[in-house]
């Protein structure tokens, strides 16, 4: 049977970026009062899991690096249908850049007794690096696919998958265990089931602090990032109005010199 | 101190309700709001994706989540359309009977499949002679050997030409002081659905009339005790169906401030969104007072019910204030919008259709303050 590990992260609800404010000293997005969702692309790797598990047998561990509120995320993640949930979750972790978060996902998924495939979503909705999956893999000395659009083939510990490239594809042969991450055209990810939460109520999230993961401090959160943000602000989208004056003719007119002028029309 | 929190579990449920009606229902809306008639997928959609089961017990093939669950869906699908929620608050309105009252040959027969959506249900109680007064029903029922024939008509059911098992009250034609209920069977001899309403909203949820004309039921099929039929239906009109247009409610009052604060906050007046005015602020604060009270109303008495404990006068008092408000913040968004308010391209013309029909089912708000009063009174 396959091991499967589909790394998630919970992210601010993306329908509520409007909500989110930057922390200008740290220059960190401020998550208070935004809620959590399960980062969208993610959903595809854990429905890579899950169709893999259903057509073949697999047992798969959702881990996520998270504060603790990121537990429910999990939990949603095993009410979908994976078999176990790890958290790992401590205020050393936090101000992670791509490659500490990666090396302490990393860490998390060498704790488990084996892996065949590492499912990732390509990027998430709030950091958006795609940095993560690839550094995983570095750190698990394993081969890496990114943008994993079809699994071809899935028979034996030999892989071909098909991957975005450019205005093309990639057709890639790999040996597991391998890390994929994987874009919103691979599947189509189920939702949530009442029956689906009802199953999922005896499983808990383990939740896993800097001790119980044994790794160097220095190594994880803000100290173990080597990524300086150098400035981050919000952007403001201000439309500007126009009133245009005169008989329809002169205002259609108006209108279509506007046009040509922005490049809307040629 | 009381905790008004939901639990991690409810979260979830809402977040699974609220995903099902995103991706199920609201591609169907404007196919139903056309026709006004009964989307054939989204009853489906409403099986596959459990919403009947919420409240059978599991050993019958249902969920066993009980009544909170139920309003939380409930709420979620109205969010997204009000005429789906109505359809499912009546297909439990119709089960509801069974569980309370069934005896276990009969929950054998119809829960589980009622679970899966294989059988809709209803309740057919109202008649031209009113509903929130079942003794004035004019329709009878005679035992003739092993059957019981039974003759009259029924007008506003919700659901009539979809079910397919339907719980229905009727009086001795002997004993008019005694009510039994009966489950019948579409198909079965004497059974016909015949006229469709034509509502001003709810589009897409059905509505009609039913004739029995010498309907042969089988003796296997009286629900509860002979003579004891009140009992049968009012439980479930007290609970179920007032439970259920409070969560109807409260999902298109949802609907309504949701689509009035989008609009204000992009609508541009004086060099400035409209939200930014005293009077649209005023309106906004209104509808989510309105709506916060509604829900601690609601939820108090779901979970009381959940509790097993009676709660058909919290319901009165939840559902004359959420259907009230709905109305208000249908009206007021609306007004929000302005002209583009009475646009159907604009989703709160719908709302506002909606909300209409929202008071009166399961009982106008003058029957609920009879019924609350005479609480309060006792």
């Amino acid at each position: 049977m396959l091991n499967i590990v589909v790394c998630i992260k919970a992210v601010p609800d993306p329908a509520k970026t409007d909500s989110i404010k930057i922390n200008p000293a740290t220059r960190t997005l401020i998550r208070k009062d935004i809620p959590m969702v399960l980062n969208p692309l993610d959903k595809f790797a854990l429905e890579a899991a899950l169709t893999l598990k259903e057509e073949k047998g697999a047992h798969i561990t959702v881990i996520s690096m998270g504060p603790p509120a990121a537990a429910s995320i999990v939990k949603e993640c095993m009410a979908l249908g994976a078999d176990k949930g790890m958290l790992l979750s401590d205020v050393a972790f936090g101000g992670a850049d791509a490659f500490a978060t990666a090396y302490t996902l990393a860490c998390g998924i060498k704790k488990l007794e084996s892996f065949d495939a590492v499912f990732c979503g390509m990027a998430s909705s709030d950091g958006a690096t795609e940095w993560v999956g690839p550094q995983i893999a570095s750190f698990l000395d394993a081969p890496v696919v990114t943008m994993v659009n079809t699994i071809e083939e899935n028979e034996g510990h030999t892989w071909t998958v098909k991957a975005d490239f450019d205005n093309g594809y990639r057709r890639v042969r790999v040996q597991l265990p391998a890390v994929f991450t994987v874009t919103r055209h691979l599947n189509q990810p189920r939702t949530l089931s009442f029956s689906g939460i009802i199953k999922a109520r005896k499983k808990q999230a383990e939740i896993l602090n800097l001790e119980q993961l044994g790794v160097d401090a220095s190594k994880v959160g803000a100290k173990g990032s080597p990524t300086i943000v150098s400035n981050m602000e919000t952007t403001q989208n201000k439309r500007e109005i126009t009133m245009i004056q005169g008989t329809r003719e002169e205002k259609a007119e108006a209108v279509f010199q506007l046009l040509k002028k922005s490049g809307s029309i040629g | 101190m009381i905790d008004f929190t939901f639990t991690e579990e409810q979260e979830m449920f809402r977040k699974a309700a609220r995903e099902f009606a995103e991706t199920k229902i609201a591609p169907r809306v404007e196919e139903m709001e056309k026709t006004g008639e009964v989307n054939a997928d989204v009853v489906k959609a409403l099986g596959a994706a459990e919403m009947m089961a919420v409240t059978i017990p599991e050993e019958f093939g249902g969920l066993g989540l009980g009544y909170t669950a139920r309003l939380i869906a409930l709420e979620e699908i109205a969010r997204v359309n009000v005429a789906t929620a109505m359809m499912l608050q009546v297909f439990a309105l119709g089960i509801e009977p069974f569980i309370l009252f069934g005896n276990d040959e009969q929950k054998k027969k119809y829960l589980p499949g009622l679970a899966t959506g294989e059988f809709l249900a209803t309740a057919a109680v109202t008649e031209a002679t009113g509903g929130s007064d079942p003794t004035g029903i004019r329709t009878s029922y005679k035992k003739e050997g092993d059957d019981y024939i039974v003759n009259g008509r029924k007008c506003f059911i919700t659901n009539a030409h979809v079910a397919n098992v339907l719980v229905i009250l009727a009086k001795d034609e002997d004993n008019p002081k005694s009510f039994s209920a009966f489950i019948v069977e579409k198909g079965m001899e004497g059974f016909k659905a015949t006229h469709v309403e034509h509502k001003v909203g709810f589009r897409g949820c059905n509505t009609g009339e039913l004739a029995f004309e010498n309907l042969k039921i089988p003796a296997a099929n009286l629900l509860g005790a002979e003579g004891k039929g009140l009992a049968v239906t009012m439980s479930a009109i007290g609970e179920i169906g007032r439970g259920g247009m409070v969560g109807c409610a409260l999902g298109l009052h949802t609907a309504c401030l949701e689509a009035s604060i989008k609009f204000a906050s992009e609508r541009i007046l004086y060099g400035k969104p409209i939200a930014k005015l005293a009077t649209i602020q005023n309106k906004i604060a209104e509808m989510k007072i309105d709506l916060e009270a509604g829900r601690l109303l609601g939820y108090r008495a779901a979970s009381m019910q959940d509790a097993g404990q009676r709660c058909s006068n919290e319901y009165a008092v939840a559902k004359y204030h959420t259907t009230e408000t709905c109305q208000k913040a249908a009206k007021m968004a609306v007004d929000i919008h302005g002209g583009y308010g009475c646009m159907e391209e604009y989703a709160v013309s719908r709302y506002y259709r909606d909300a209409a029909v929202v008071g009166p089912s399961a009982g106008t708000s003058d029957i609920m303050k009879v019924i609350v009063a005479r609480w309060a009174m006792s």
